[in-house]
């Protein structure tokens, strides 16, 4: 099992933000967690990447316990392609890129060109090679979160984390990423990501986990799970299922009398 | 493909335009070397300061007077050596200050290293220490003031690039005070004169000993931080990113703040508070080879140890009297800053 959760709980002080919640995530998986906003997905996502400590139940990847990993072992395995922002100072795309290849450099070794290589053959996957010489800041959303998955590749580690990665991209640039990521998964690698669009999720995952008050709602292939019941729950509004040639579609009920 | 094989060759565009201008700054630093032992009252020309410091190495025929040797390795040597030191470890400071807090304003003057290095100068002038005391005192009283500013900042709760900062300002206002305190119950007719001149920065009456003492220090900072450039790079992502792609962050911070410290520390004892290179001379390098570390620093240091040299030149030159040197970079490091700052292709 690449990665395993069981009985995954956090309190921030009195707070309970997530109860029990057990999941796991094979390789060639592309799994969907959705919820509505302050469910504790991004906890989740957290105490998985060893960013938040004080959590209950474990988390473990082929049976080795993540709590008591160094920071360089948990990089060997789980990559984290953040969303879009922007920090004071910007690198150029290849450099940006490099810094994936980190956790291979002891601490005083700067990038060889073995590293550049890895990071050349992880911007081409991505169809970005064009871009190393530019400066990432001046990229535009969709070329910049290109980048971050290449780091990510370049990075070699089997699971690839992301929270809420298309929220600051257009909708070709949201579709091309997700679709970017699909591939990736099956080509191998175990994808975990947390969505706000429940269509997406449909369209592109593998498995979907749905989070309500901090425990696991609902968690299977798309087509068993996603029902206009599940949807009413996390979210509130109604919708309807309609069958295309292109997949199942989910269209909201907008009520007539608002 | 052109740029492909850049890639394969492991040198892209803006690494090998940051090379030439690193050559170039280091070629301009040595002339600049050379021609300040030339510059001052008593004339020496340039084929014997040159003859002079080769033959410190070299069996080489005297062809120079007693007097030309004395002002040149006693008089002008530590003193050009000091300036180039104090620069560079000013401009390497703030640029390691810049990157581990992720903030273009961190210096070592906003962090409050200067001040508690007036504090202790003042202090110790008080106290009726003598030289070596005083510069002693100096870096200890630095070191403190950054030890209570990290712990301070890492205490608070929220964006810690941002409440160290804070602290930054709080406890530097605090060693200010204090300094004012000491200049107000000094000795008018001779502590406070001292107290004064100490608090503007001079490299005046730089002393072998003074390269002695600043060198051990300069050398603990300075060494560390250039061997960890490739990092230093990953810790301007913020926290939780560097820490996904396998830094320890807490850590790497601490060393970093830590040899930045001993270079800022080490710098203002030997030279009195001497403001702004830490701040424009990264802004400025910055802007000619980009935020890589991996060029950004060293660029920095040289450029840094160039900056303060022909300012320090000015300052002993300009005037009949001596101007203090920590005048003279705060008359052109502010204007300067403005200027980088207002420029269309601004970055702050």
């Amino acid at each position: 099992m690449s990665l395993q959760i069981e009985h995954l709980s956090f309190a921030y002080r009195e707070h309970r933000v997530l109860k029990d919640i057990s999941f796991s995530l094979n390789l060639g998986e592309f799994l969907s967690v959705l919820g509505p906003n302050g469910v504790g997905k991004s906890t989740l996502f957290r105490c998985i990447l060893g960013l938040l400590d004080g959590y209950t139940g474990s988390i473990t990847s082929h049976g080795e316990n993540l709590a008591s990993m160094s920071r360089r072992e948990m990089s060997r395995r789980i990559a984290y392609i953040p969303q879009l922002h922007s920090p004071p100072f910007s690198y150029t795309v290849l450099d940006s890129v490099l810094m994936g290849t980190t956790r291979q450099l002891s601490a005083f070794a700067q990038p060889k060109k073995a590293q550049i290589m890895q990071a050349m053959e992880a911007l081409e996957r991505v169809g970005a090679a064009h871009l190393a010489e530019r400066d990432f800041s001046r990229l535009s959303g969709g070329e910049q979160q290109l980048t971050l998955v290449a780091r990510a590749i370049a990075q070699q580690a089997e699971i690839l984390v992301m929270d809420e990665p298309t929220s600051a991209l257009d909708y070709g640039n949201q579709l091309r990423i997700l679709q970017l990521v699909r591939d990736l998964s099956r080509e191998g690698y175990a994808v975990l990501i947390s969505m706000h669009n429940p269509q997406h999720a449909m369209t592109f995952s593998s498995r979907i986990l749905a989070l309500m008050d901090g425990r696991v709602a609902a968690e299977g292939k798309p087509e068993e799970i996603m029902t206009a019941e599940l949807i009413q729950k996390l979210y509130g509004v109604d919708v309807d299922f309609m069958h295309t040639q292109n997949g199942r579609v989910l269209v909201p009920v907008i009520g007539a009398r608002a | 493909m052109r740029t492909e094989q850049n890639h394969r060759s492991g040198m892209t565009r803006s690494a090998r335009r940051a090379l030439i201008c690193f050559a170039v700054l280091c070629a301009a630093l040595t002339g600049l070397f050379l021609f300040s032992f030339v510059v001052g009252r008593y004339d020496v020309p340039i084929t014997q300061v040159i003859r002079i410091l080769l033959g410190r190495f070299l069996p080489l025929e005297e062809t120079w007077t007693a007097n030309m040797r004395a002002v040149v390795l006693n008089v002008r040597l530590p003193r050009i050596a000091l300036a180039c030191m104090v620069g560079s470890c000013l401009a390497l400071a703030g640029t390691a200050y810049q990157s581990v807090f992720q903030n273009p304003m961190a210096a070592p003057d906003i962090l409050g290293a200067s001040s508690g290095a007036c504090f202790g100068a003042a202090l110790a002038i008080l106290l009726g220490f003598v030289r070596g005391g005083v510069t002693m005192m100096a870096f200890l009283f630095s070191m403190l003031t950054i030890a209570l500013v990290y712990l301070i900042g890492s205490r608070t709760r929220g964006k810690r690039s941002v409440s160290i900062l804070l602290a930054g300002v709080m406890v530097s206002s605090l060693f200010s005070s204090g300094t004012s305190y000491i200049k107000l119950v000094a000795d008018p007719s001779n502590e406070l004169p001292a107290i004064t001149y100490w608090l503007m920065g001079s490299l005046s009456g730089a002393r072998g000993s003074d390269v002695c003492f600043a060198l051990v220090p300069m050398l603990i900072g300075t060494v560390p931080l250039l061997l960890l450039r490739w990092r230093i790079n990953i810790l301007t992502l913020g926290e939780e990113e560097a820490a996904t792609l396998g830094v320890h962050t807490g850590r790497l911070r601490l060393a970093v703040v830590l040899c930045a410290t001993f270079l800022t520390a080490a710098s203002v004892a030997v030279s009195g508070m001497i403001g702004w290179v830490g701040l424009v001379i990264p802004h400025l390098c910055r802007k000619l080879v980009g935020n890589d570390c991996r060029y950004l620093l060293p660029t920095s240091m040289v450029m840094g140890a160039g900056f303060l040299l022909l300012v320090d030149n000015l300052s002993r030159n300009l005037m009949a009297t001596e101007i203090p040197i920590g005048i003279l970079t705060a008359f052109i490091g502010a204007p300067f800053f403005i200027y980088l700052m207002t420029r269309k292709e601004n970055m702050l």
